[in-house]
């Protein structure tokens, strides 16, 4: 076979798009949605079907661009569906579930848990398949009859459905298209363009990059919706592991949308949560996101043996063993429902049943022997096949799994996969997976003119919650353009940013992107790492402000492509400094929010049961903060704002 | 006498996906819809693309899903060394791993 040769390494090449830098294209739209995901694309089709002109501005391929740009295997947070026994109310305010000590986005959790069945059927009719109409499940403990949903976690709860998510994101494009949403891809946002020109004005637009030719854009829009993904290229990086994390998102998630929502004013929060990578195997040194076995999300529930074959026991909540399958997917007694706890903070408890917590020291007395394997053959037939035939084959850069395993000749029915996943990842390795922009009921954020979705607000997680306050913010952006003023550019703004967007191309002596991005990891690793203090993050600032000055004032790019990079890596470097400025504004440690400070050893302190909001005023960052419980009523806001 | 070439030290690993050129028509449909933008059409029509930043490739599968061809292995995804994960059968405790030479045969069920 001819495996096409590497061209390409050793070997200079021509470009092989036009390069047009500096060469201006200006776009204008009602609505203006910057990034693709499935935010950005729900945000696009509500404000399209209120029949504005639409523009989507995305990074990368709208057709699978995105944090579950490749598929999604559960739909979590689905309380409305007709077989959940559970309420929107009792799924958002659940102490031991969602609400995790009221460090949580309830405003966001609850638009999810009223929406999101009704966006589900919304996808269903641009043809994802959301249920098991070949009754290939038929009799599954899981499987609700009437309906033909299939369910996972709560078998007798049922509020979070198993989908074919592979479908999402190409159901969502050609809906998109077929509603005449103009779509810019190849397309990186670089900035948020504001009236006059000042930080805290109204947005009225944005500029972009094409990543392929260099061409500027300007976009003019009454209305924004920033729809762009939690940042994960902070703490971790290498070229040689894949993806240049090795994490389940995909490299685009650069944090572009932070930054440029940053640098336009706008207030974020939740900033100071950052979480330790708990598997090691995860980060993609050991093995890609669900590739080997597990018996977590994707593999859930699936059991675990010993190189002997000896099964790890599981336990609920309060640590009782539970021997059966089962019980894995049911409520212990007493307990009202559970969910996979997304983001339940180091200190929080799951409520998940789990494997022995011990797991590790049992090991070591020589209880279970190394190494360890999910056992697919000793679970029943229905299990089975939804854990492997249907999960993995759906969920985000898993469908490659299915195929690539199957076809190395791996049968669920005979075999048991090796599990990678035990050992913690390194001090200091941690991820950034919640903090975002501040937002009201609206989903609009304290800029007129700018709303927000997805993992762009604060503690957004999920693709229920993505196409949920997608849908959500679009309509709002939507209502807002049909009443706002023209949006009027300031030059000078255009033109400052124009300057600054293509340096690095006009720079031949230099560092390059991945130097940089290295060097900021090893900043974050070290002065803003698993335990915080008040001398270490003040050196983690002052080496970013150096390093600004020095190293990144050098950076060089040889073509487009390494110039969408470089403006990530500066993006990135601004993501952390809020990080750093967002955990020195909390002086005290928050279990909720995985979140030690050394010099402040006290948990959750009742002067600080509070959000700590940060933005900059005047290119000055300006703290303040926010009640916890700051959104209201449930039902009454939602119904006054859902019109 | 044999020669020895020298470039700079390469990325590595450097080849996430594997194209057939004898089955490849360079239609470049792998190029559109990669996330990350890993490939360049070939100079050469109808020739495969040209894997120009390997190292950031993450995996996803989206050009072997979106490939016309890709059941007659057009391309195939080719996970590096380090991913290469084993496993064993239950029954007879034989082991296998992914990229093993002499594999077992292909597991030819389709996802649910």
């Amino acid at each position: 076979m001819s495996q096409g040769k590497n061209v390409g390494i050793g070997m200079p090449l021509k470009w092989p798009y036009p390069i047009r830098y500096r060469e201006e294209t200006e776009v204008s739209a009602d609505v203006l949605v910057l990034g693709g995901g499935l935010a950005g694309c729900f945000a696009a089709i509500s404000a399209a079907r209120k029949g504005l002109k639409v523009v989507l501005v995305d990074k990368s391929c709208t057709i699978h661009s995105g944090a579950a740009g490749t598929g999604i295997d559960h739909w979590m947070g689905c309380p409305a569906n007709p077989a959940s026994k559970i309420t929107p109310e009792q799924y958002t305010l659940s102490p031991t579930e969602t609400f995790r000590g009221g460090y949580s986005n309830v405003i966001a959790t609850y638009i999810m848990a009223r929406d999101s069945y009704d966006v589900l059927l919304e996808l269903e009719k641009m043809g994802m398949k959301v249920r098991d109409t070949e009754d290939e499940f038929k009799g599954a403990d899981f499987r609700d009859e009437k309906t033909k949903l299939l369910f996972a976690y709560d078998y007798e709860n049922k509020h979070c459905v198993r989908i074919w998510g592979t479908g999402m994101k190409p159901a969502l494009y050609r809906e998109c298209k077929r509603l005449g949403v103009n779509i810019y891809e190849r397309t990186m946002v670089t900035s948020l363009l504001t009236e006059g020109g000042k930080q805290g004005a109204r947005v009225v637009g944005a500029t972009a990059v094409n990543t392929r030719t260099g061409e500027f854009y300007i976009f003019k829009a009454k209305a924004s919706v920033l729809c762009m993904c939690t940042p994960e290229r902070l703490w971790i990086f290498s070229t040689e592991w894949t993806g240049l994390v090795g994490r389940d998102g995909p490299p685009t998630n650069a944090g572009d949308g932070h930054a440029m929502a940053w640098r336009a004013g706008a207030e974020f929060t939740m900033m100071e949560r950052s979480d330790h990578e708990e598997w090691g195997g995860s980060t993609g040194i050991g093995s890609m996101m669900f590739s080997s076995g597990s018996s977590f999300a994707t593999w859930y529930p699936c059991s675990i043996v010993d190189a002997n074959g000896k099964e790890i026991p599981w336990v609920d909540t309060e640590g009782k063993p539970i021997p059966t399958i089962s019980q894995r997917t049911h409520p212990a007694p007493g307990q009202d429902f559970f969910s996979l706890v997304l983001g339940g903070g180091e200190g929080g408890t799951s409520s998940v049943p789990h494997l022995i917590p011990d797991l590790a020291e049992r090991i070591k007395k020589g209880e279970f022997a190394l190494p360890l394997y999910a056992d697919l053959p000793g679970m029943p037939q229905h299990e089975r096949r939804a854990i492997f035939g249907l999960m993995v084959g759906q969920e985000g850069h898993t469908w490659a799994v299915y195929r690539n395993l199957t076809h190395a000749g791996f049968d669920p029915d005979k075999d048991l996969l090796q599990v990678y996943e035990l050992a913690p990842a390194p001090p200091g390795w941690r991820r950034l997976r919640y903090g975002g922009l501040a937002h009201d009921w609206d989903l609009k954020t304290n800029l007129d003119g700018l709303y927000a979705a997805g993992q762009q607000i604060f503690d957004g997680c999920g693709a229920s919650h993505a196409c949920s306050t997608g849908r959500w913010a679009g309509n709002k952006a939507a209502e807002y353009a049909m009443r706002a003023d023209k949006p009027v550019l300031s030059r000078e703004q255009v033109d400052s940013e124009k300057a600054r967007v293509y340096l690095p191309i006009e720079r031949s002596d230099g560092i390059e992107w991945k130097e940089l991005e290295s060097g900021i990891a090893k900043v974050m690793q070290d002065y803003c790492g698993d335990t915080k203090t008040e001398e270490l993050m003040n050196i983690g600032l002052k080496s970013f402000s150096e390093i600004k000055q020095a190293e990144a004032s050098t950076l060089c790019a040889r073509n487009p492509h390494e110039l969408m990079r470089t403006l990530e890596v500066l993006d990135i470097l601004t993501c952390c400094e809020i990080i750093i400025h967002a955990s020195l504004a909390r002086k005290a440690s928050n279990r909720w929010l995985s979140f030690e400070r050394l010099d402040y050893p006290e948990d959750d302190p009742p002067q600080w049961r509070k959000w700590v909001t940060l933005k900059l005023e005047d290119n000055e960052v300006k703290v303040d903060e926010l009640s916890l419980d700051y959104y209201g009523s449930l039902k009454e806001s939602y119904e006054a704002h859902k019109k | 006498m044999e020669k020895a070439c020298v470039t700079p030290n390469l990325v590595t690993p450097n080849k996430p996906v594997i194209f057939d050129a004898n089955v490849c028509n360079g239609c470049n449909r792998c190029v559109e819809v990669c996330m990350s933008d890993v490939f360049m059409p070939n100079p050469e029509k109808g020739k495969p693309p040209i894997i120009l930043y390997p190292d950031e490739c993450f995996y996803g599968g989206c050009c072997v899903k979106e490939c016309p061809l890709h059941d007659k292995g057009a391309i195939r995804l080719n996970w590096p060394l380090m991913q290469r994960v084993r496993w064993k059968r239950k029954e007879t405790g034989e082991h296998f791993r992914v990229g093993m030479l002499n594999p077992p045969p292909p597991n030819t069920r389709p996802p649910a």
